[in-house]
């Protein structure tokens, strides 16, 4: 290296361990080198032979300075193209507190409640929030998309109705429906043999098979209709009707819940969240309470802890797919919650007054250019709309296109006389004079000198109400809780959002040991160009020539994913890793059928795999087949042999993570692929594990035709506290010309399935992440990694084996990049793996993964990012831990009465005036020196989880409650 | 662990109260405490048939989910209503805790099911 190159190379900051750190390790480790080390952990018959062929590392700030540059290939115009997607301001004090706040971003989905009730307070805020304006009774903290909220809506109507009537098989879809909704509803009503009827919602047809309705309100474009008439006929033939809606639209407009919609659902975008060329964004769906256990995703509820006081923790857990599998709502798992987070800020910040006002000025802007454009002669055919009009220019509308994009402003052009135009809360009269005049000069007219004033006229004499009927005028409050009617300045609002931030661990606390999450690093150079104008204000749909600079990026990482998964092509669709398991099973179903083989629906699963696989197997229309587990947790392969032999004509394929579950690097993986081959099966590999892969081996390389990778574990982009995530797919070369399309964009094969997202690149703005972080890295830097994640589990291994038994590892003890405690042995103690996790929050520490995937067990993952430093201080505090355990088996400490079962502990219960414990506050609060710097209070005590279910309440408790 | 005698047991731990032509069923101590905190049972339409084997509902904890069989065939004549609000029944009170009550298509159909010694053998061993 030149003594004048560049001297912040990434690597360096990303990887935990220092050179002489690494050393000291391996000594413990017991190898005599890293390479040794990964030698003796991955099979050589899968190691990859050359390094990885990608671009050499940039420094951070060679980086950013070129990402400037492709910044500028982007153009950013003003978007009125609408179909879902709304230009937003999003206050500077969110931008800076949550979205670009490692406070937010680091953490993991809410699991352990007791140091998670910040983000819990606010995702309760954001089903509230949703629960209000769609005036329904119960809410989820969000989904990934619009378009997938609507699948999720078919699904719970269909499973509702077809529950009680089997026969009920058809769900009718307006027309009038985003094009790229529609497009989803069909991918996921294909593989379950639901027929879809898209047609005009006033000539719907509730035939005796029809289980549901969807519609779209305001619909696509922009006219609003009463709903009440075809909900009372689909009521009468007893179907039940879903309804997409605009949240904005409905401080205005009377809600779908008021008009008797079962479901609604919708992007809370417009709320504050970035256009970011596609997401990621968080969808909503709200139901009714009666259909509660139906809801797909994740709901907060409030429950109590130990003290009696309210807190808040993740309900219902047993509809999900992690304890319920094929029979789960929904394969969804990482959803949106960081932009959820958001969304319900913006409201908190406006308050149900701040959001009329938005709304109605929103409402005005368009009667304003509704008027002007009828005094230019134009026909505007929308009879009642909220924010957006449809126009018609009998002569064509190529005119007012290029008169358009000379003034840098996209419209919708639907057909060849029609224009819509969506407006939104960033246009000013300003942008409202452009637009008059781009229609006058297209039209041929004189543009008129006192526009403005004339504007301003138009202003002044338009009558003061909304020119919305009654039937459509909203007249129900909302948002009445006091927490969206308090934090109205900035000052205020401030506060909120660190009070609540302070009572959650993420990153920036501490380690979060995760198994099968891979909380790394989320670097701030990856981090900092997403919120960049000329990536965040950029609508998914506009022409490609002004986005350049996104078109590079996206070829770049596609290339470099191809590179690193042996794969011939990528799709960047999928929104998390479930729904990028859906797409892996829906292409190998589309290449089963392109081969006549229409049968082949059987899937083979470890009995050890993630509950997201068999989820998505049941949603690609695929049977379910169990592969046991062999005694030391590989896939059993005599087992896996006869399975595939008995389902030789009817096997689709074997899903299998890798490195396994059980974070071993199995020996006899290839032969696992090639049995499922030679049974005419395709191997899908689940990418939860790569981590342990990137460099070193890959999914090509041990005989996978298709994974998925979770950029939001091995990419580093951050979890968002329950996401964002991203899960795009690759494929072998036989399988590329299946992967999906998308209506609006040239994406995927040339025979590819639907759509499975509502934006073509998913949540293209954070693609940005995963870019930074191959391109800082770079081959050597990504292998090293991936070493550096395999020396930092097997040093925790060699920490703690004496303590805690591990449960599995290769022949030699190595195991990958995680490893399985069992804590089972403790249990006759009455001290299980619940306490031990609670335990470690009085550390400072965010428990392991608990009881997966077997029960009684912690699984560590502690990722490349961490330091010997911090991975000691986790191993000390475990070892305290079995210290304290110790006490309780040998009869020193009380089986009740002691440190663990009382874990965690609150600053007020160990400050409180009484005391009832035989132990000290000090052990309690302080149990090892390091504690002292670091200390880290929960807010509330261990919380009570049956109480919760038993008394499921999921929107803001009354404040006299506590 | 109590498996009062008068009772009759699946491998499916539930356990079946026959009088006359109509059974209660419920799940047994065994069951309950595996399952943990019981928080919901879903029970299905009064007036359902029933073929031995079927499942006809569900019985959720905090962390699992299990779902509810008929031991032998017969119509639902009526499903327990206070476990609707008082699901915590199934845990202090197992053997109270009848889920439904079916009208026996042919109540002398126990050969499968299991006394209280049987069943125990199986849950001890």
């Amino acid at each position: 290296m030149h003594s004048l190159d560049a001297t912040d190379w990434f690597p360096s900051r990303h990887i935990g361990p220092s050179p002489d750190e690494r050393d000291d390790m391996l000594a413990i480790v017991g190898a005599p080198s890293l390479d040794a080390l990964i030698d003796e952990t991955i099979p050589s018959s899968i190691r990859l032979t050359t390094p990885l062929n990608l671009p050499p590392p940039e420094s951070e700030h060679q980086y950013l300075r070129r990402l400037g540059q492709l910044a500028h290939q982007n153009q950013v115009f003003r978007s009125y193209i609408g179909l879902g997607y709304h230009d937003t301001f999003t206050p500077s004090v969110i931008v800076r507190m949550v979205m670009e706040n490692p406070g937010w971003y680091t953490p993991y989905t809410p699991y352990q409640a007791e140091i998670a009730q910040g983000r819990l307070e606010s995702l309760l805020n954001f089903q509230t929030m949703v629960a209000d304006l769609t005036a329904m009774e119960v809410a989820n903290a969000s989904l990934l998309d619009e378009a997938t909220a609507a699948a999720e809506a078919m699904s719970l109507m269909h499973r509702v109705v077809a529950g009680r009537e089997p026969a009920r098989h058809r769900c009718l879809v307006s027309d009038r429906c985003l094009p790229q909704t529609i497009e989803v509803l069909r991918s996921r009503a294909e593989p379950l043999a639901l027929s879809l009827d898209v047609g005009p919602a006033s000539r719907m047809t509730f035939a005796p098979d029809v289980f549901g309705a969807v519609l779209q309100y305001p619909d696509e474009a922009g006219l609003a209709q009463d709903l009440r008439p075809i909900v009372e006929r689909a009521h009468a033939a007893g179907a039940l009707v879903a309804v997409a809606a605009d949240l904005l639209a409905l401080a205005l407009l009377t809600p779908p819940g008021e008009m008797g919609a079962d479901v609604v659902f919708g992007s809370s975008q417009r709320f504050g969240v970035p256009l970011g060329y596609g997401g990621p964004h968080a969808a909503f769906f709200a139901t009714r309470n009666a259909f509660v256990r139906q809801i797909p995703g994740r709901i907060i509820g409030v429950s109590v802890d130990a003290h009696g006081h309210t807190a808040y923790r993740m309900a219902l857990a047993t509809r999900e797919q992690h304890i319920r599998r094929e029979k789960a709502t929904s394969n969804i798992c990482t959803a949106q919650a960081l932009l959820a987070n958001m969304a319900a800020m913006y409201a908190v910040y406006h308050g149900p007054k701040g959001l009329k006002a938005i709304a109605t000025r929103v409402h005005r802007l368009a009667e304003i250019l509704a008027h002007q454009l009828t005094e230019l002669g134009v026909a505007q055919r929308n009879a009642h709309y909220f924010d957006t009009l449809q126009i018609e220019i009998p002569s064509g509308v190529e005119q007012v296109r290029a008169h358009a994009t000379e003034r840098s402003i996209n419209f919708r052009y639907i057909d060849e006389q029609t224009i819509g135009i969506a407006l939104n809360e960033t246009v000013t009269l300003d942008d409202i004079e452009d637009i008059v005049a781009v229609f006058t000069t297209a039209l041929g007219r004189r543009p008129s000198r006192g526009m403005r004033e004339t504007l301003r006229q138009t202003a002044g004499s338009l009558p003061a109400t909304t020119g919305l009927p009654g039937a459509l005028t909203r007249t129900s409050a909302f948002l009445t809780h006091p927490v969206f009617n308090t934090h109205h300045s900035e000052t205020e609002l401030m506060r909120y959002i660190r009070r609540l931030e302070r009572k959650d661990v993420g990153l920036d606390t501490s380690m979060i040991p995760l198994g099968s999450c891979t909380m790394k690093l989320n670097a701030a150079s990856a981090m900092l160009p997403v919120t960049w104008e000329r990536f965040s204000r950029i609508h998914p749909f506009v022409p490609t020539e002004q986005t350049r600079g996104y078109a590079q990026i996206i070829g770049e990482l596609e290339s470099a994913l191809c590179e690193i998964t042996g794969f011939a092509a990528v799709s960047l669709q999928p929104n998390s890793g479930a729904q990028g398991e859906f797409t892996g099973l829906m292409v190998i179903r589309a290449f089963h059928l392109d081969r006549g083989e229409a049968g082949r629906d059987v899937v083979l699963i470890p009995a050890s795999a993630h509950g997201t696989n068999p989820a998505s197997a049941t949603m690609a229309g695929m049977r379910v087949v169990v592969v046991a587990s062999a005694r030391e947790g590989s896939v059993d392969l005599a087992d896996l042999r006869k399975k595939a032999g008995e389902h030789r004509d009817r096997l689709a394929c074997l899903m299998i993570t890798y490195p396994s579950t059980h974070g071993v690097f199995e020996d006899a993986v290839r032969e696992i692929c090639e049995i499922v081959h030679a049974h005419g099966g395709q191997v899908y590999m689940d990418g939860a594990n790569m981590n342990a892969q990137v460099g070193l081996t890959s999914p090509a390389s041990i005989g996978a035709d298709v994974c998925h990778l979770n950029l939001h574990k091995t990419f580093a982009i951050p979890h968002g506290g329950g996401g964002p995530g991203m899960g795009p797919i690759g494929v072998a070369q036989h399988l590329a010309a299946f992967l999906p399309r998308h209506p609006f964009a040239a994406t995927g094969g040339e025979r590819g399935i639907h759509a499975v997202s509502a934006a073509p690149w998913g949540s293209a703005s954070i693609l940005l992440i995963p870019y930074a972080y191959i391109r800082m890295l770079g081959a050597s830097g990504l292998a090293d990694a991936t070493r550096h994640a395999i020396l930092n589990a097997n040093y925790i291994k060699a920490r703690l084996e004496r303590h805690y038994p591990v449960l599995y590892g290769r022949a030699n003890g190595r195991v990958a990049h995680e490893l399985i405690f069992d804590l089972r042995a403790f249990k006759s103690a009455g001290i299980d793996e619940m306490d031990v996790a609670k335990r470690l929050i009085d550390f400072g520490f965010h428990a392991p993964t608990v009881s997966f995937p077997v029960a009684g067990t912690l699984m560590v993952e502690p990722t490349e990012s961490e330091d010997k430093a911090e991975l000691d201080r986790f191993c000390d505090a475990m070892i305290q831990i079995h210290r304290e355990i110790e006490a309780v088996v040998t009869g020193k400490a009380d089986a009740q009465n002691n440190v663990l079962k009382h874990a965690p502990h609150t600053a007020s219960a160990v400050s409180a005036s009484t005391w009832t414990h035989p132990y000290t506050r000090e052990e309690a609060a302080y149990p090892l020196p390091f504690v002292r710097e670091r200390k880290v209070w929960p807010p509330v005590g261990r919380i009570d989880n049956p109480y919760g279910d038993r008394n499921l309440f999921c929107s803001c408790p009354p404040i006299e409650a506590d | 662990m109590s498996y009062p005698a008068d009772l009759k047991y699946t491998k499916d731990h539930e356990w079946i109260r026959i009088a006359g032509d109509v059974a209660e069923i419920g799940i047994t101590d065994f069951a309950q405490q595996q399952l943990g905190d019981v928080v919901y049972v879903e029970l299905p339409d009064v007036g359902r048939q029933l073929t031995a084997g079927d499942s006809f509902g569900s019985i959720e904890s905090v962390k699992a989910v299990s779902e509810l069989f008929a031991p032998m065939g017969g119509q639902v004549v009526e499903v327990n209503p206070s476990l609707k609000d008082h699901p915590e029944a199934v845990n202090s009170r197992p053997y109270e805790s009848w889920m439904v009550k079916i009208h026996l298509s042919d109540p002398r159909a126990t050969t499968s099911l299991l006394d209280s010694a049987g069943y125990e053998r199986l849950v001890t061993t």
